[in-house]
C-alpha cells in the first residue's frame, strides 16, 4: 500500500466525494469530516514513513499514461513537497470542521474534497503535464466555493480568479510544450518528466525565455506584482472556508513552483532574474503592506498582508541558496497556517455580526477574551515577533537573501515593520478601547467548533517557532539537493557565483568541527 | 475507330468503392420502403440508418487493413483512392453519423424526422463525404462536395420553421458560390498542369518549378475561398451563425464536425505541396486568416446572449485553430488534426445535444430566443446531472485538463512549437484563454445564478428520450476518460498519417 500512498492521497478525496452525491443533505458534514480526517491521517502517515535524511524522491510512481507523447503518471513527494501537502489535508480536515451554517452544504462539502485533490496532486506531481492537469482543475472547485457562497460581487470575482489563473497557466502551458521539444531535439524521445527534464541543461537565451513563460504562470498564481490585483476581489468575496483554503495552499502553489520548474530546470536564468525579481518583490512587500495599512475592512487587511508575506516567500526563494530557499519553503507552511488562522478568525466575527469593518467593532477584547487572546497569538505570528512560526521562516529568508544584497534585504526588512503598524493597529481598532456599538455588547464567545480548529492552529505556530527542526530538516536536505543541482547545471559565471557551491562549504564545516574539537 | 478497352475487374479494385456504395444502397433501400408502404415510424429508419452506417464503419475498417497491408491504394481507374488521410475522415464522418442519428428519435413536434426522405437524403450525404474524402480527382471531390451540400440544404430546410428556411437559403447561396469558386480554381490548375489529379497537378508543378506563379496564385486564391467557406474561416464565414441558429441543435452540432473534417483532408491534400513549396506567400495568407479565424470569432462570441450562436462561434474558432495544422504542414500537426477533430466531434456533439435536449415548444417571456442564456439561469438547483454534464462540456471546450480537448489542444500546440510557430503557439494559447471566458459564462448561469421567476425545471429536459440520454452519455464518458484512449489514438493516426506521405 505504501507504494501507492500518493496515489491514494491525491483520489481518495475524489472518490469519496463521488460517493458523497449518494448521501442525505443533513449528513453530509460528518461524512466531510471524516473523509477529511482519514485524508489527514493517511498524509500523516505518509510524514510518518517519510525519511527525513533522504534528500532525493521517495515514494514514486510511475505509470505510462501517453507514452508516445512521453506523458507519463510520475509522483513523487521530497522534503520540499511533503509538509504542504500535510498541511493541505489538514486545512482541509478543520475548513471542513469549522464550516458553518452554510446553504447547499452539501454542494460546498463534495466541492471542497474535488479540492483536496487537486491540491495534493499538485505537490505530487512529478511530470509537467499532470502537474498541469491538476493545477487548472484545482481553479473549478475554486471557481465554485466563490462563485456560488461569495458575496455580492461574487461572479466578477470568480472570473477574474479564474480567468487570470487561466491565462497565465496557458502561456505556462506553450513554455512547457517548448521544454519537451528541446528535450526531444536532445535525446530523440518525447518526455515531461520533471526529473528528465533536470538533465537538460539548455543555453542562456532560452533559458530566459522558458523562464518568463513558467514566470507569466506562476506569477499570477502567487500573486506578484503587478498581477495581483485579482486576489483582493477573490479574499474579499469568498466565503470564509474558501479564503482558508485560497491563501492557505492555492497560492503556495505558485512559489512552489518557482522552487520545483524555474530554480533547477533554468539556474542561469533565475540567477539572471535575480535582481529585477528581488525589487518586484520589495515592491510587493512595501506597497501592499501600506495598502493593507488604508483598508477599512479586516478581511482585506489579512488578504493585503497575505501578499505581502508571499514577497518575503518568493524573495528567499531567489537567494538562491540553502539558507532562503529553506526559510521560503518553512514560511510557506508558516504562512499557510497564520494566515489561515486569520481568516478563519475574520471568519468568526463575520458569522456574528454579518460585518466585516473594523469601524464596527471596538473593545472586543472584553466581550471575546478568547477570540482576543486567539487573534493576538496569530496576530503576533503574522507579523514575525520571534519564538512564532513565521519568524523562523521570515529570518531564513531575509538571511539568505542578505548574503546576495544588503540593501535589498534591508528594504524587505522595512516591511515587517509596516507589518507590525498595520496589524496592531488593526488590533487595536478592533479589540482595544470602549465597547461603542450596541450591537457588539452581546456577542458571544468562540464556540466548540471553532475552538476544533483554532487551539491546534495555535499550537503550531507557537511550537513550530520554538522548535522548527523536524520540519526544517527534511526540508533542508531537500533543498540542498536542488542547489546542488542548480550549481552543477549553471553555465554563467554571474549564476556560478550567485549559486553556491555547497561541496566546498560543506568542507569549511568539517573544518570547523575539527578546530573546535581541538580548542575543547 | 475506337480501340476495344479490356477492362479486368481486378484492376477496378472495387474494394475501395465499398464504403461509399453501403449508404447509397441503404439510402435506396429507404425510398424503396417508402414507396412500398407510407407512414412507416421513423424508429425503423433511424435503426435502418444505424445499421447501414454499422455496415459503412466495419467498411472502412476493411479498407483500413488492406491500407495497412498495401499503402495507399488506388481504384476505379485511379479515381478512388485508399489513403490513411481517407480511412481516418471516413472513421470519423461515419462515426459520428452514427451518434447523430439516434437523435432523432425525438417527439412528434419534430416533424421532420418522421419522413424518410430525411434518412435516405442523410445516407447520400454520407456517401457524398465519403466520396469527397477518398479521392485525389478534383471532379469527384467537387461532386462529392454538391452531392453532401445539397443534400444538407435540403435536411436544414425541412427543420421547418422560418429561420430555418433562411437558414438554408443562406447557406445554399454561400454554397453555389463556394462551388463556383472551387471550379474556378479547379480549371485554373487544369489549365496550369493538364491534368485534375492534385498529387499530378504537385508533380507537374514541382517539375517546372512553379514557373507560373502568377496563375498557380489564382488558382490558390480560388480554391482558399472555397475551403474559406465550406470551413466557416472569416471572412467567408458569415453564413455559420445564421445557420447554426437556423438548423435545430443537433443538426448544427452535426454541421460543426462532419462536412468540416471532409473539407479539411481535401485541404490537406491540396495545400500540403503548395505550402512546401516554399510560396511565401501562401504561408502568409494562411497565417492571417488562421489568426483572424480564431481571434475575432472568439470576440464575437464574446458577445453573443444566445448559447447556440456562441457555440457556432466557438466552433468557427476551433476550425481556425485546427486550421493551423494545415499550415505548419508537419506529420505532427496533421496527425494533431485528427486527434484534434476526433476529440472535439464527442464534445461539441455532447453540447449541442444538450441544447437540443432543452429546445422548449413555447418560449417564455423572459427568453429572447430558444436557447438565451438565462434560459441556464440557476440550473444546479432545477437539473443537477444536467447542469454538471453541460458544465463539463463547457469546461472541455475550453481546454480545461483532462477532459478531452485539452489532449487535442496540447498536441496542436505542441505541432506548432515543433513546427518553428512560436508566435503562433503563443496565439493558440492566449485564444484559448479568451475563449475559457464565454464557456464559463454558461457556467456562471447554470452554477452561481438564482433561476429566474417564472421557469419551470422541466425546461431542461422537455425534449429528452433515452436515445438523446444514451448519446449524452456517450459523449460525456468519451469526455472524461479521453486521457485513456489518447495514446492508442496517436499511435493510430500517426502511423496512418506518416504512411500515407502527410
Amino acid at each position: 500500500m505504501l507504494d501507492h500512498i500518493l496515489s491514494i492521497l491525491i483520489f481518495f478525496p475524489a472518490i469519496a466525494a463521488v460517493f458523497g452525491f449518494m448521501i442525505q443533505k443533513d449528513s453530509i458534514r460528518a461524512y466531510g469530516i471524516s473523509v477529511a480526517t482519514i485524508e489527514f491521517g493517511l498524509s500523516l502517515w505518509l510524514w510518518f514513513t517519510f525519511d527525513g535524511n533522504v534528500s532525493g524522491m521517495q515514494f514514486m510512481e510511475n505509470l505510462p499514461l501517453v507514452p508516445s507523447f512521453g506523458v507519463n503518471y510520475i509522483l513523487g513527494v521530497d522534503g520540499i513537497s511533503l509538509f504542504i501537502i500535510v498541511l493541505a489535508a489538514f486545512f482541509t480536515m478543520i475548513g471542513i470542521a469549522s464550516l458553518t451554517e452554510t446553504p447547499n452544504e452539501k454542494n460546498m462539502i463534495i466541492t471542497i474534497l474535488f479540492l483536496q485533490m487537486t491540491m495534493a496532486g499538485v505537490f505530487a506531481a512529478l511530470d509537467a503535464i499532470v502537474f498541469y492537469v491538476f493545477w487548472e482543475l484545482s481553479l473549478v472547485p475554486m471557481l465554485y466555493i466563490i462563485g456560488a457562497w461569495g458575496g455580492p460581487l461574487r461572479i466578477y470575482a470568480s472570473i477574474k480568479f479564474f480567468l487570470y489563473t487561466f491565462a497565465g497557466s496557458l502561456v505556462m502551458l506553450v513554455g512547457m510544450l517548448f521544454m519537451a521539444y528541446f528535450f526531444y531535439q536532445a535525446t530523440g524521445t518525447w518526455s515531461f518528466a520533471l526529473l528528465d527534464w533536470y538533465r537538460l541543461i539548455l543555453p542562456e537565451t532560452l533559458q530566459l525565455w522558458l523562464f518568463a513563460a513558467f514566470f507569466i504562470g506562476f506569477a499570477i498564481k502567487v500573486p506578484m506584482f503587478p498581477f495581483h490585483t485579482w486576489l483582493p476581489y477573490a479574499h474579499g468575496q469568498a466565503p470564509t472556508i474558501g479564503s482558508v483554503i485560497l491563501a492557505a495552499i492555492l497560492l503556495k502553489m505558485g512559489t512552489y513552483a518557482f522552487i520545483r520548474f524555474s530554480l533547477p530546470l533554468f539556474p542561469d536564468a533565475s540567477a539572471a532574474f535575480m535582481v529585477p525579481i528581488a525589487v518586484i518583490t520589495i515592491i510587493m512587500i512595501i506597497y501592499t503592506a501600506m495598502i493593507a495599512y488604508a483598508q477599512k475592512d479586516v478581511k482585506q487587511v489579512v488578504a493585503y498582508s497575505s501578499i505581502s508575506h508571499m514577497g518575503v516567500i518568493i524573495l528567499g526563494t531567489f537567494a538562491l541558496n540553502v539558507e532562503g530557499i529553506t526559510g521560503s519553503i518553512f514560511l510557506m507552511i508558516a504562512h499557510g497556517v497564520v494566515s489561515g488562522a486569520l481568516f478563519l478568525l475574520v471568519g468568526v466575527i463575520y458569522d456574528r455580526r454579518h460585518t466585516k469593518l473594523m469601524s464596527e467593532f471596538g473593545g472586543l477584547a472584553h466581550i471575546m477574551p478568547r477570540y482576543a487572546t486567539i487573534f493576538g497569538i496569530m496576530l503576533m505570528a503574522s507579523v514575525g515577533m520571534p519564538l512564532t512560526i513565521n519568524f523562523v521562516g521570515e529570518f531564513l529568508s531575509l538571511l539568505g537573501f542578505y548574503q546576495q544584497s544588503h540593501i535589498l534585504t534591508l528594504l524587505a526588512g522595512t516591511a515587517i515593520i509596516v507589518g507590525a503598524i498595520y496589524m496592531l493597529s488593526a488590533y487595536k481598532k478592533m479589540f482595544f478601547g470602549d465597547v461603542t456599538k450596541e450591537e457588539n455588547k452581546n456577542l458571544p464567545d468562540i464556540n466548540k467548533r471553532e475552538l476544533v480548529a483554532l487551539i491546534p492552529l495555535s499550537v503550531i505556530a507557537i511550537w513550530l517557532g520554538i522548535y522548527p527542526k523536524p520540519i526544517l530538516e527534511p526540508i533542508n536536505n531537500s533543498v540542498e539537493a536542488v542547489v546542488r543541482l542548480m550549481h552543477n547545471k549553471a553555465q554563467s559565471e554571474l549564476a556560478k557565483e550567485r549559486i553556491p557551491n555547497l561541496v566546498k562549504e560543506r568542507a569549511s564545516v568539517i573544518k570547523k568541527t575539527v578546530i573546535e574539537e581541538e580548542v575543547h | 475507330m475506337l480501340s476495344p478497352i479490356n477492362v479486368s475487374m481486378e484492376s477496378l479494385n472495387l474494394i475501395t468503392l465499398a464504403p461509399m456504395l453501403i449508404p447509397v444502397v441503404g439510402a435506396l433501400l429507404i425510398l424503396i420502403i417508402d414507396i412500398i408502404k407510407v407512414g412507416l415510424h421513423k424508429s425503423l429508419y433511424v435503426v435502418l440508418s444505424l445499421l447501414f452506417l454499422a455496415m459503412d464503419f466495419i467498411a472502412v475498417v476493411d479498407s483500413s487493413g488492406v491500407f495497412i497491408a498495401n499503402g495507399t491504394t488506388f481504384g476505379l481507374f485511379d479515381v478512388m483512392l485508399i489513403d490513411g488521410l481517407a480511412i481516418l475522415a471516413e472513421f470519423i464522418i461515419v462515426g459520428a453519423s452514427m451518434l447523430f442519428i439516434p437523435l432523432a428519435m425525438t417527439h412528434k413536434r419534430f416533424h421532420e424526422f418522421s419522413y424518410p426522405e430525411f434518412f435516405a437524403l442523410f445516407l447520400f450525404m454520407i456517401a457524398g463525404f465519403q466520396f469527397m474524402v477518398a479521392t485525389d480527382n478534383l471532379i469527384l471531390i467537387f461532386v462529392g462536395l454538391e452531392t453532401s451540400s445539397l443534400a444538407l440544404y435540403t435536411l436544414i430546410a425541412m427543420h421547418n420553421r422560418d429561420k430555418s428556411f433562411e437558414a438554408a437559403v443562406k447557406y445554399f447561396t454561400m454554397g453555389a458560390l463556394a462551388a463556383g469558386f472551387f471550379s474556378f480554381g479547379a480549371m485554373v490548375f487544369y489549365m496550369l498542369t493538364g491534368s485534375i489529379e492534385i498529387n499530378k497537378i504537385a508533380l507537374v508543378l514541382a517539375a517546372n518549378g512553379y514557373a507560373d506563379m502568377g496563375f498557380v496564385l489564382i488558382g490558390v486564391t480560388f480554391f482558399l475561398a472555397a475551403f474559406g467557406f465550406k470551413l466557416s474561416l472569416i471572412p467567408f464565414h458569415t453564413w455559420a451563425p445564421d445557420v447554426y441558429e437556423g438548423s435545430s441543435a443537433s443538426m448544427a452540432g452535426y454541421m460543426s464536425i462532419v462536412p468540416k473534417i471532409a473539407a479539411f483532408v481535401v485541404a490537406m491534400r491540396f495545400f500540403e505541396f503548395l505550402v512546401h513549396s516554399g510560396n511565401a506567400w501562401l504561408d502568409i495568407v494562411l497565417y492571417i486568416v488562421v489568426v483572424v479565424t480564431m481571434t475575432a470569432s472568439n470576440m464575437w462570441a464574446l458577445v453573443q446572449t444566445d448559447v447556440k450562436r456562441m457555440l457556432a462561434y466557438s466552433s468557427i474558432s476551433h476550425a481556425g485553430f485546427v486550421m493551423a495544422a494545415i499550415l505548419i504542414g508537419t506529420t505532427q500537426a496533421n496527425t494533431a488534426l485528427f486527434l484534434y477533430w476526433i476529440l472535439f466531434s464527442f464534445t461539441n456533439l455532447g453540447s449541442f445535444s444538450m441544447l437540443w435536449m432543452s429546445r422548449q415548444k413555447h418560449l417564455p417571456d423572459y427568453q429572447s430566443s430558444d436557447h438565451s442564456y438565462n434560459k441556464f439561469a440557476g440550473m444546479i438547483k432545477t437539473a443537477p446531472i444536467a447542469s454538471v454534464i453541460v458544465g463539463l462540456f463547457m469546461l472541455s471546450l475550453a481546454g480545461l485538463p483532462p477532459f478531452a480537448l485539452f489532449w487535442g489542444k496540447l498536441y496542436m500546440i505542441s505541432s506548432a512549437v515543433a513546427g518553428g510557430y512560436t508566435v503562433l503557439a503563443l496565439i493558440m494559447a492566449l485564444n484559448s484563454a479568451i475563449a475559457g471566458y464565454y464557456y464559463l459564462k454558461l457556467i456562471i448561469y447554470m452554477f452561481m445564478k438564482e433561476p429566474l421567476q417564472g421557469s419551470d425545471s422541466c425546461a431542461y429536459a422537455t425534449n429528452i428520450t433515452l436515445a438523446l440520454k444514451t448519446i449524452v452519455g456517450i459523449a460525456a464518458i468519451g469526455t472524461i476518460f479521453a486521457f485513456v484512449a489518447i495514446n492508442p489514438l496517436l499511435e493510430f493516426i500517426t502511423a496512418f498519417v506518416h504512411n500515407s506521405g502527410y
